[in-house]
């Protein structure tokens, strides 16, 4: 899933200052899984910031709603009914909601209320680790189901460097050396030929070093 | 002979070579750079350069590199994937190659969360096995990464590292491996304290017949005091320094540990020496760069031939 | 009317340890102050960190879970979720500058009637002393109660 933290509630605080009334939007798919903003994070945020303001003397407005996702026009097409009666949208969804949400609504401003954060997959409950990067060009069928781009800290393709010990990555012993995981899985299926072979610097075109990227479906885009 | 680097010639002659390193300065002051080198003259057959070391901002290798090329010394430029993609690293060879220095080590380089600016981007485009490969590349098909031709190819000499005693072990000589099939003329290990171990790892290396493609110099730093010595045990990543050794330099009081700590050098020097595949010593004396001098000579190193 | 400020304090008690410990208290006439209204819940992992917020929401000037001693809980770890969840809170209350410390989590066992008495009180005395919740400020909630 896409992971993502709540931001500072002063740095939330300041962007809803001068508005009275708000649409606090939640998303149901990755956001819930990692406990950022689903329909649970949003009944929270919603208390903690009428809290924050009633300090001050102030009333917000918050109404709360959480769509199934955000990053599909059909999905934020109803925040309609809501949009005329609020001042501003704040997005607890990830960036690609985020965005969808201010591309619709042009003339409301909107507001992102998590850092969204990396591509993983939870190691345990409460536990969310890095597991992709999106390169465009997936080599896992050959590095026994470990990803050196998203969780070697060099992206060593030809890995591992000298600063592997213990099976921990050199700059954070909470950190898997990934050749160090890739070697053992190799080990496993009896791969260790393939480590010999040497993997050729990368065409980083298909990762965002190309420009921004699109996937078209000439089947289904009508 | 695929140079014109003295430390390819005198490598090829079959005598051990010694090299030994320099760090730039943490400002444009090229008088530090050109005062360890005069250190050095006479005493080893290149110098390495390091690269922002550790992550740590400092003056150019390239620009320090031609400083000490300046002075009739033979640098080793040494270039890591951190800070640079391709297109620079490319560029700067031909820029270096231009300035006469013709040997250079590619190195992945640490990462800049050990560093002093651990907010900058990584760059990371290509990996130290696909650096050495890109260099033979321009060298020997005079062509670019990407396919183009070069006007007047550098001829680089090209070195990479290896360290034997970072985990997991059975790795290190299959990655040695791949370096030497990527095309790497010669290696500079991390330091040796566990003489033991890199013997076991020497042992490999000729069993997979590597020690006839390519040069091999086993790296000495001289550890300065008993708290050096149990710093980089319990410190630094990929660093095997044996209790005996800690136990030694502990055991004699701190105004000797110094001379302790040289002594152990030269022992290492001599032992590995005898060692096959062994090609030479790249002396490591991090801000103790005036020992290399002394060390060099009790190793029985000198006189250094001529090329 | 007296100018002394009575907080309003919510506890949150688990039917197995601290509501049993609040009964003992109560049959042993152990008197604790009326500041406090308790909340039967089945766990102190029952509590979710919405209920804590909306407490304070509605003029709650302290809360507290209070759940089984560790290894205790009827529920397994039930007491350990709620541990962790009023450290969560606390750092959120204090993001809002509604102040963390007006938020605890205690533990006692089934027969601690004494226990709950004691804490009521000193968690009673600890609130007043920090003052109204800054919610009530401007909204005049003095009259507003936090009953659940």
């Amino acid at each position: 899933m896409i992971t993502a933290e709540r931001k500072p509630m002063e740095e939330l605080i300041g962007y809803l200052e001068p508005h009275q009334r708000i649409l606090l939007v939640g998303c149901n798919e990755c956001v819930t899984v990692c406990a950022a903003g689903g329909r649970k994070e949003v009944g929270l945020l919603s208390s903690a910031l009428q809290m924050a303001f009633m300090k001050t003397g102030k009333v917000l407005e918050i109404k709360e709603l959480t769509l199934e996702r955000q990053c599909d026009p059909e999905y934020v097409e109803e925040l309609v009914s809501q949009i005329d009666g609020v001042d501003a949208v704040l997005s607890m969804a990830c960036g690609c909601g985020v965005q969808e949400i201010a591309r619709r609504f042009k003339n409301k401003p909107v507001f992102p209320a998590v850092n969204t954060s990396f591509m993983g997959a939870s190691e345990r409950q409460g536990v969310w680790v890095e597991r992709c990067q999106g390169c465009g060009d997936c080599v896992l069928g050959i590095t026994g189901g470990v990803c050196p781009i998203a969780r070697c800290s060099k992206r060593l393709l030809n890995g591992p460097c000298g600063g592997s010990t213990d099976g921990k990555c050199e700059i954070n012993p909470e950190i898997d050396c990934a050749w160090h995981l890739i070697w053992e899985r190799m080990k496993v299926l009896g791969m260790e030929k393939s480590y010999e072979q040497i993997m050729p610097a990368k065409d980083w075109r298909t990762n965002r070093d190309g420009g921004p990227r699109k996937i078209v479906r000439e089947d289904l885009a009508l | 002979m695929k140079t014109n680097s003295k430390l390819e010639k005198i490598l090829n002659t079959g005598s051990l070579a010694v090299t030994s390193e320099c760090g730039p300065p943490r400002g444009a002051v090229p008088e530090k750079i050109q005062e360890k080198a005069r250190m050095l003259k006479g005493y080893v057959d290149a110098i390495n350069v390091t690269d922002n070391q550790t992550a740590v901002v400092r003056m150019s290798s390239m620009a320090a590199c031609i400083f000490i090329r300046q002075m009739g010394l033979d640098p080793i430029l040494q270039m890591v994937t951190r800070d640079r993609n391709r297109l620079a690293m490319q560029s700067d060879i031909l820029g270096a190659y231009s300035h006469g220095i013709d040997t250079m080590l590619c190195l992945s380089g640490d990462h800049p969360q050990f560093g002093d600016h651990p907010m900058a981007a990584n760059v990371y485009d290509i990996d130290s096995v696909q650096f050495v490969q890109m260099v033979k590349k321009m060298r020997d098909k005079g062509k670019f990464q990407g396919g183009d031709d070069i006007e007047n190819p550098p001829k680089m000499f090209i070195g990479a590292a290896a360290n034997p005693f970072a985990d997991p072990f059975e790795l290190r000589v299959l990655r040695l491996a791949k370096k030497v099939a990527a095309g790497v003329d010669f290696i500079q290990t991390q330091c040796v304290y566990n003489l033991d171990k890199f013997e076991r790892w020497m042992a490999q290396v000729r069993e997979r017949g590597l020690d006839k493609k390519v040069y091999i110099l086993a790296g000495i730093t001289p550890m300065k005091s008993a708290g050096m010595a149990k710093y980089m045990k319990k410190r630094v990543p990929g660093m095997d320094v044996p209790d005996e050794l800690v136990e030694r330099i502990s055991g004699v009081p701190k105004e000797k540990q110094a001379e302790e700590g040289l002594k152990i050098a030269v022992e290492s020097i001599q032992r590995l020496k005898e060692v096959d595949g062994v090609s030479g010593f790249h002396i490591m004396a991090i801000e103790w760069e005036e020992k290399v001098p002394e060390i060099v000579e009790r190793a029985g190193l000198l006189p250094r031939p001529e090329v | 009317m007296a100018n002394t400020f009575e907080p309003v304090i919510v506890a949150f008690c688990c039917h197995y340890c601290a509501y049993t410990a609040a009964d003992m208290a109560g049959s042993r006439r152990l008197s604790y102050p009326p500041n406090v209204h308790i909340i039967r819940v089945p766990c102190s992992g029952k509590v979710d960190a919405i209920h804590i917020m909306k407490a304070f929401e509605r003029g709650a000037d302290g809360v507290y879970v209070a759940g089984c001693l560790e290894g205790d809980c009827h529920f397994k770890n039930g007491n350990v979720r709620a541990g962790r969840r009023v450290e969560y809170v606390k750092k959120l209350l204090d993001e809002i500058g509604v102040g963390g410390e007006r938020l605890e989590m205690i533990t006692m066992s089934a027969g601690m009637g004494e226990h709950f008495a004691r804490t009521a009180s000193d968690f009673t005395e600890k609130i007043r002393k920090e003052g109204p919740n800054p919610v009530k400020l401007f909204t005049g909630a003095a009259s507003r109660s936090a009953a659940a």
